[in-house]
């Protein structure tokens, strides 16, 4: 049996079904991540003055990942424009531009979360906390050891970009004078938890798109031999999928970077 | 776009071109608005806010080509749009509900 409308417009919509069904689908993806939203603003309106943390994040590789997934949505039109015009020699090399920018903004992402997770919060017995990137930690060693600094209370942790960066040093800590420990992971506070859920739902879209469109460059692109139009459609609603993802990343980098 | 017009197909690159070179500014300044000191951080991040929904806006129109779609496109967005309002509205409602917020 075939599907209707996979390549005819179906009169009464004027639309090819496959393009409906994404835009259905984008349009619960809004209320997925307008969920995750309006529970980010709860936990950042509802978090005591000075809890919530200003400038944790690298406003740098932020940048250059926005620039990079922008640059990806411009290289899967110009794939689907290229398949347009009858060329698919181009759009296979836009397309796997795509790819390529994609894996370079979640090898970007990877690192900032490594970075998240060498990064630790170390309370003393004696009040004291030094913070920074773990250098030293083995199981049968009674100390570790820190590249970092010590800050005076846990208020001074969370705007770095207001106050003088403190000169970081290798600071070995003894594990008997250790009260408390803790890396930067979704468990460290409101706003990492919200960070991490909201960056990692959006990197597994990102893996999704990626994968479908690899499939489409590859073993699903000898669709175009056969039936192109249809192929093309199939290019389209990826798109625009691919789009949707580019538009929540626009929202997410600067209400998690820069506000 | 029409596969007998070439001369379309520049025209469209071109017009990426142009979406792309918007979008990349407007990220830039984003980045400086969040960094000018306005005395109050509520304007850095109303700026902020305002850049990105240019981006998104011009994502949406040119990118994912709602400046020119069928109704029915229109009908289910303008139908999402009201369930997100919807949403947001309760989440602002909610926060209006706190107990050391409303002195309850």
């Amino acid at each position: 049996m075939d599907i209707p409308y996979t390549t005819t417009l179906r009169p009464d919509t004027g639309l090819y079904n496959a393009k409906v069904g994404m835009w259905l689908f984008l349009a619960s993806e809004v209320m997925l991540f307008g969920g995750l939203f309006s529970a980010y603003i709860l936990l950042r309106v509802g978090a005591p003055a000075g809890t919530w943390p200003h400038g944790w994040l690298d406003v740098p590789l932020g940048t250059i990942n926005t620039i990079l997934l922008a640059l990806s949505a411009i290289t899967t039109l110009l794939a689907w424009a290229a398949l347009k015009m009858k060329q698919f020699p181009r759009y296979k090399i836009y397309h796997a531009l795509t790819i390529f920018l994609a894996l370079v903004f979640l090898g970007i992402k990877s690192y900032e979360y490594r970075d998240k997770f060498h990064h630790y919060e170390v309370q003393l017995t004696d009040g004291r906390i030094a913070d920074g990137h773990m250098i030293e930690n083995k199981p049968g060693e009674d100390y570790v050891v820190i590249e970092g600094a010590y800050v005076g209370s846990h208020a001074d942790l969370m705007e770095p970009r207001k106050g003088k960066e403190a000169e970081h040093s290798e600071i070995r800590i003894e594990r008997s004078q250790i009260k408390k420990m803790q890396n930067y992971g979704p468990w460290h506070n409101n706003f990492l938890a919200i960070y991490f859920v909201l960056t990692g739902l959006h990197a597994l879209h990102i893996l999704g798109g990626i994968v479908v469109i690899a499939w489409l460059w590859g073993p699903g692109s000898r669709m175009w031999f056969t039936d192109p139009v249809r192929f093309t459609n199939r290019v389209e609603v990826a798109g625009l999928f691919w789009h949707f993802v580019d538009l929540v990343w626009i929202f997410l980098f600067p209400v998690l970077y820069l506000t | 776009m029409s596969e007998e017009h070439p001369e379309l197909y520049k025209n469209y690159t071109r017009r990426c071109l142009y979406v792309f070179l918007a979008v990349a500014c407007g990220t830039l300044l984003m980045v400086t608005a969040s960094f000018l000191p306005l005395g109050n951080r509520h304007f850095n991040i109303a700026l902020v806010l305002a850049a990105a929904c240019v981006n998104a806006i011009l994502v949406a129109s040119f990118l994912m080509h709602l400046i020119s779609e069928r109704k029915l496109i229109y009908t289910v967005l303008i139908f999402t749009a009201i369930f997100f309002v919807g949403l947001m509205g309760l989440t602002v409602y909610a926060h209006g509900d706190i107990p050391h917020i409303t002195g309850h």
